[in-house]
């Protein structure tokens, strides 16, 4: 057997262990090994690649520069993966996302130069371009929602007059930019089509903010894994083709998904600058209207003396790094015989699936994590339901209300429950800028404060009883 | 249009909907933890930048190279560390593990 054959054959291991890899990561014992299976897999891939001939049978080039290469990116990522704080994960993901993109970009442009002598077809310049489009894209995107994510700029939409006009402009400048690519094969153009696609990542993604964030870093995944198909038609690789179309159209069913969770559907998300909207509309609502609000000690006793209490965690929980104080609380109720259950929304925390990992970092059993269809059926019967930095995801007004912006949006039905106990750290409407009827609500009672304090002193209160 | 072509075209139809097929089983609590396996897994990028950088000819392209082939990297290890951490995460309530907790809180 030919090298080049051996050579074929570990990348067809690779991508099966890819596919086998996104199956596992499907159920939850066995997505850590899926994990493992696909690193497994791309190691095969890149160390048969050193042994990669080209068709002169010569090998590859530069070796210690890719080793060196490589060394540095190890030495910056495993620190970054490693270290950082677990509720920046949406970040990371992001950021780590971005750089792919920018590397499929970057290897189609510089397999454009490489192959440009040779005069190559039609459709293979079309892949290079459509690779260099759609990778700076999710590059600059990326970063730009990094940015957002980590508060290094306002996580709010930001809009300015005529701006669909000029995305439009941009998004049509590329467009001309590929045609008369096609046409000169110039490597000045090529450049010329980074440049915008760099500018139209950013203008793209500007006006979308707040809790959408997440969604676009989906969708940016599913762009880069486009890219890197598109790098893989240029350079000939099945191996490519395979891991970025699965990446794409698994990435695009995601951003589906998420959108379907928050009631709106994908385009609303990209061009309707959602956040800016309800700033307006969120605040003429009148805040001064009389809420009740309890103390510690209150509604230590409520739930001391309840049968069954359902917790209803949100991002303010992972915000005030309160998870612990929260495991701890439902322990020691549960050791009184208060039945303890976690309601967890779709899109809980920034991403879907966050909330149930920040809890599970607190070793909150499982079993206890209900999704939202599941626990609606059951809220009923709940004593309290206890809302812990969670607003939008409990605000009936996606149910009852047509006019309001996250109408349709699916919630938990917190408002069903006898009594509701918001931990809170002020009126401030959550992420989505919204005025929540349910604070005002006569069965509801609030406890302000940092959501970690408030759990705290509600824990020491529960002892004590 | 040439056979590679069309071979290509057929390998990236079939993945797609293979893609869409074993995505659509996924419970809501894993997407997260998917999102940041399949991003480690488009990493795989880090072959194509292999690939140019060791077929460089020009300074420009060997510079080129090299630089994707750092971000190449950055999204593979990255991708596959961070999701493993966070995949940890949901393997560490087992009754196993949660035992010599509660003998540690009991002392």
């Amino acid at each position: 057997m030919s090298r080049g054959t051996l050579i074929d054959i570990a990348y067809l291991i690779a991508a099966t262990t890819f596919i086998v890899a996104l199956k596992f990561l499907g159920s939850p014992k066995r997505a850590r090994l899926g994990n493992l299976i696909a690193a497994a897999g791309m190691t095969l891939a890149v160390v048969a690649t050193f042994f990669h001939q080209n068709a002169q049978g010569r090998g590859l080039l530069h070796i210690p520069l890719m080793l060196l290469g490589m060394a540095i990116g190890v030495v910056v990522a495993v620190p970054a993966a490693r270290f950082m704080q677990i509720t920046a994960m949406p970040q990371l993901v992001a950021i780590f996302n971005g750089v792919g993109g920018g590397a499929a970009a970057l290897v189609s442009i510089t397999e454009f130069m490489h192959i440009k002598a040779g005069h190559p077809a039609t459709y293979v310049t079309l892949e290079v371009l459509l690779g260099v489009l759609i990778g700076t894209v999710s590059f600059s995107g990326s970063a730009i929602a990094y940015a957002k994510l980590q508060e290094l700029m306002t996580g709010r939409p930001i809009t300015y007059p005529g701006q669909q006009v000029i995305n439009a402009i941009f998004a049509l400048a590329a467009l001309a930019l590929i045609v008369a690519i096609l046409v000169t094969s110039s490597t000045v153009l090529l450049w010329a089509l980074f440049a915008v696609a760099f500018i139209l990542g950013i203008i793209f993604v500007l006006p979308i903010g707040g809790a959408d964030v997440p969604v676009l870093i989906s969708l940016l995944n599913s762009f880069t894994g486009l890219a890197v198909a598109a790098s893989g038609f240029t350079l000939g690789s099945n191996l490519l083709i395979v891991a970025g179309t699965l990446v794409g159209a698994s990435g695009i069913l995601l951003t589906r998904m998420m959108s379907k969770a928050m009631g709106r559907s994908l385009p609303n998300i990209l061009f309707s600058a959602f956040g800016s909207v309800i700033t307006a509309t969120g605040g003429a609502g009148g805040s001064d209207r009389p809420v009740r609000s309890g103390t510690p000690e209150d509604i230590g006793v409520m739930l001391a003396y309840s049968s069954k209490v359902i917790i209803i965690p949100g991002y303010g929980l992972a915000v005030a790094q309160g998870q612990q104080a929260l495991r701890e609380l439902a322990e020691i109720l549960e050791s009184r015989g208060v039945e303890v259950e976690y309601a967890i929304h779709p899109v809980a925390g920034r991403m879907p699936g966050h909330m149930n990992v920040l809890l599970a970092e607190a070793n909150v059993p499982y079993e206890k994590l209900k999704e939202m269809d599941e626990i609606n059926s059951d809220i009923a019967t709940a004593d309290i339901a206890l809302v812990v930095g969670a607003n939008d995801t409990v605000n009936p007004a996606a149910k009852n209300e047509p006019t309001s912006p996250i109408y349709g949006m699916p919630i938990i039905n917190a408002d069903q429950a006898e009594n509701v106990v918001f931990l809170k750290r002020s009126m401030r409407p959550g992420f989505a800028g919204i005025e929540n009827e349910l604070l005002y609500d006569p069965k509801t009672i609030l406890l302000f404060g940092d959501a970690k304090d408030s759990l705290t002193k509600l824990v020491s209160v529960v002892k004590g009883v | 249009m040439s056979n590679a072509l069309l071979q290509y075209t057929t390998v990236f139809i079939l993945s797609a909907f293979v893609g869409v097929e074993i995505i659509s089983k996924v419970p809501s609590i894993l997407h997260t933890p998917l999102m940041s396996g399949s991003n480690a897994i488009h990493g795989v990028i880090l072959v194509g930048a292999m690939l140019v950088l060791g077929e460089a000819n020009t300074n420009l392209e060997e510079v080129l190279g090299f630089i994707a082939v750092i971000l190449a990297t950055l999204n593979v290890v990255g991708g596959f560390v961070v999701t493993d951490r966070m995949l940890e995460l949901f393997k560490s309530k087992s009754p196993t593990t949660k035992k010599p907790k509660v003998e540690e809180d009991a002392k």
